[in-house]
C-alpha cells in the first residue's frame, strides 16, 4: 500500500528524490513525478532527501490500514 | 533523423553534450536524447567553475560567463572571515547559455539533438543494451544503437536498467536549494562566500556567489541524514528573512549533488554512465561541471575507439580511465568531507583565528589545510581515524 506523496503544486522536480530511491520507484519527467506503487516500500529516504519538503508520509492512511489490518 | 547511431547519449547537460562532441569527432554517429524542452533550462546549479575546468572544452566567452572570481571568502560560525587570493581565477556561469554553446559545439561535430524526449527504458538483447525506448510528445518510439551513454544526471535510473546500482545514499546526497537574488550589493563582485556552522548548513556549507548586474547565487547544500531533521529550504529562507528580507528573487531552484566517490562501476556492455548519474562530482566541493565534462570526454572517446576498433571490451577501459584521471582523487577528497562533516563550529572558528594570522599575500587553499593541522593537532586524529574508518 503506497503511503508516501509527492505534492504536485509544490514540487521543482528537481531529481533529488529519484537520485535516493532505492527501488527505482520514482518517475520524473520534465514537469511529471509519480511515485510507482508496484515499486515502492514506503521506506521513507525520498521524504528526508527533498530539500524542499514536498514529499509526504500519509500516517492517517497509515493508522487507519494499521487498525483495519491491512498492513 | 537516422534509425539507427552508433552513439545515444541520454541527457543534455555538460557530461552528455562533451561525450557527443568526443565521439561525434571522431566519425561516429551520434544522438542526444533530452527529457526537457530547452536544453541548459532549468538550471540546477551554484554556476561555480575554475578557468581550467571551462577552458578544457570551450574558450571562456562573456556570453556565458556571470561574473570573473579571483578570491574565496570562508566565514565560520562566530562571523571570523578568512578571506584567500586565488592562484587561478574561476567563474561564475550562466548555465543556460553554458549548457547551450557546449550543445552546440557537439551539434557542430555533427551529433543530432531531440528535446522533449524521455527515456523510459532500454533495449537489452542477450545481456547487451544495444539500444534506448523513448516518449516523444506523448508517442513511445525506440532507436537502436551500438553504445549508450547514460548522462541522465543526479535523477539517473538508466544505468540501473543495465543493472548498475546508481543510487546515492540518502545521507550521500547533498540537498540543495538556492536563489538567484537581484541587488546584493554588500559583496565583493569578484569573491565567493562560503559560510560553515550549524547555523547554516550542517554537513554541507551555505554559499554566495556574485553574479553579473549584483545578482548572486545564494543556496545551500546539506547532507540527507540533516534533511530528514531540518529540509534545507528552512535554512535558506532563516537567512534571507535575516540578511535580504525585502528580496527580488529571480530564480528559485531545489537540486541533489551526489557528493561521494564514483559508482563501483561505470561500464556494462553496450552502455557507460558520464556525469553526475557516475556520480563524477567532486565530493569536497560538490562541483560537478567540470568532472562531468571530463567524464563525458573519456567517455565519448572511449565509446568511439571501442566502435572503430570493433572491440566490445574496450570499453570496459573507461572506468579504470576515470580513476586515473579524476576517480581516485575524489576518493582522497570524499574521506576530507567525511571529516569536515563532523566539525564542531568551534573547531571552525579556532582554524579561522589561527588562518587570519597568516599575511594575506600567502594564502592559499592549501595553507588553509596546513594551518588547520599544525595549529589544530587534534585535526590529525580526527582525518586519520576517518582515512582508518574508510
Amino acid at each position: 500500500m503506497l503511503l508516501i506523496e509527492i505534492l504536485p503544486d509544490k514540487c521543482d522536480f528537481c531529481g533529488c528524490c529519484v537520485g535516493v530511491c532505492p527501488e527505482d520507484a520514482i518517475e520524473l519527467k520534465e514537469a511529471e513525478i509519480s511515485i510507482i506503487e508496484s515499486l515502492c516500500t514506503n521506506c521513507s529516504k525520498c521524504i528526508w532527501a527533498c530539500p524542499i519538503e514536498v514529499i509526504k508520509f500519509d500516517i492517517e492512511k497509515y493508522k487507519k490500514a494499521k487498525n483495519e489490518k491491512l498492513l | 533523423m537516422k534509425n539507427y547511431y552508433d552513439i545515444v547519449v541520454v541527457g543534455g547537460g555538460p557530461a552528455g553534450t562533451v561525450a557527443a562532441r568526443f565521439a561525434a569527432e571522431r566519425g561516429m554517429s551520434v544522438l542526444i536524447l533530452e527529457k526537457d524542452r530547452d536544453i541548459g533550462y532549468p538550471v540546477r546549479c551554484g554556476e561555480a567553475i575554475s578557468h581550467a575546468g571551462v577552458a578544457e572544452f570551450i574558450d571562456p566567452d562573456p556570453a556565458f560567463i556571470s561574473s570573473t572570481i579571483s578570491k574565496f571568502a570562508f566565514i565560520a560560525p562566530d562571523g571570523t572571515e578568512v578571506v584567500i587570493p586565488l592562484e587561478e581565477k574561476g567563474y561564475i556561469l550562466e548555465r543556460r547559455i553554458f549548457d547551450y554553446e557546449l550543445a552546440k559545439k557537439a551539434a557542430d561535430k555533427g551529433a543530432e539533438i531531440l528535446t522533449r524526449a524521455y527515456v523510459n527504458g532500454l533495449i537489452i538483447d542477450s545481456g547487451r543494451v544495444c539500444g534506448v525506448k523513448y516518449e516523444f510528445r506523448g508517442e513511445q518510439k525506440e532507436i537502436r544503437c551500438k553504445i549508450v551513454i547514460a548522462a541522465d544526471g543526479v535523477e539517473s535510473r538508466v544505468g540501473r536498467w543495465a543493472g548498475i546500482k546508481t543510487y546515492t545514499d540518502f545521507r550521500d546526497m547533498e540537498c540543495c536549494v538556492q536563489m538567484t537574488v537581484a541587488n546584493i550589493t554588500d559583496r565583493d563582485r569578484d569573491t565567493c562566500y562560503f559560510y560553515f556552522g550549524e547555523k547554516f548548513a550542517p554537513q554541507g556549507y551555505f554559499w554566495i556567489f556574485p553574479k553579473s548586474n549584483g545578482a548572486a547565487n545564494i543556496g545551500l547544500g546539506v547532507s540527507g541524514k540533516v534533511g530528514k531533521k531540518r529540509p534545507a529550504i528552512s535554512f535558506l529562507n532563516d537567512f534571507m528573512e535575516k540578511k535580504y528580507p525585502e528580496s527580488a528573487v529571480l530564480t528559485s531552484i531545489a537540486g541533489g549533488v551526489p557528493s561521494v566517490t564514483t559508482l563501483e562501476k561505470i561500464s556494462a556492455p553496450g552502455i557507460i554512465i558520464v556525469g553526475d548519474a557516475a556520480r563524477q562530482v567532486n565530493p569536497l566541493s560538490g562541483g560537478g561541471i567540470a568532472s562531468g565534462m571530463i567524464g563525458g570526454s573519456i567517455g565519448g572517446r572511449i565509446a568511439a575507439e571501442s566502435i572503430l576498433a570493433g572491440d566490445e571490451k574496450h570499453l570496459l577501459t573507461y572506468d579504470k580511465a576515470w580513476n586515473e584521471r579524476l576517480g581516485k582523487r575524489h576518493e582522497i577528497f570524499d574521506r576530507i568531507k567525511n571529516g569536515i562533516y563532523y566539525f564542531t563550529d568551534e573547531k571552525f572558528n579556532a582554524i579561522a583565528h589561527s588562518f587570519s594570522k597568516i599575511e594575506y599575500e600567502k594564502r592559499t587553499i592549501g595553507n588553509l589545510f596546513k594551518t588547520a593541522l599544525l595549529n589544530h593537532p587534534s585535526l590529525l586524529i580526527d582525518i586519520a581515524r576517518v582515512f582508518l574508518v574508510r
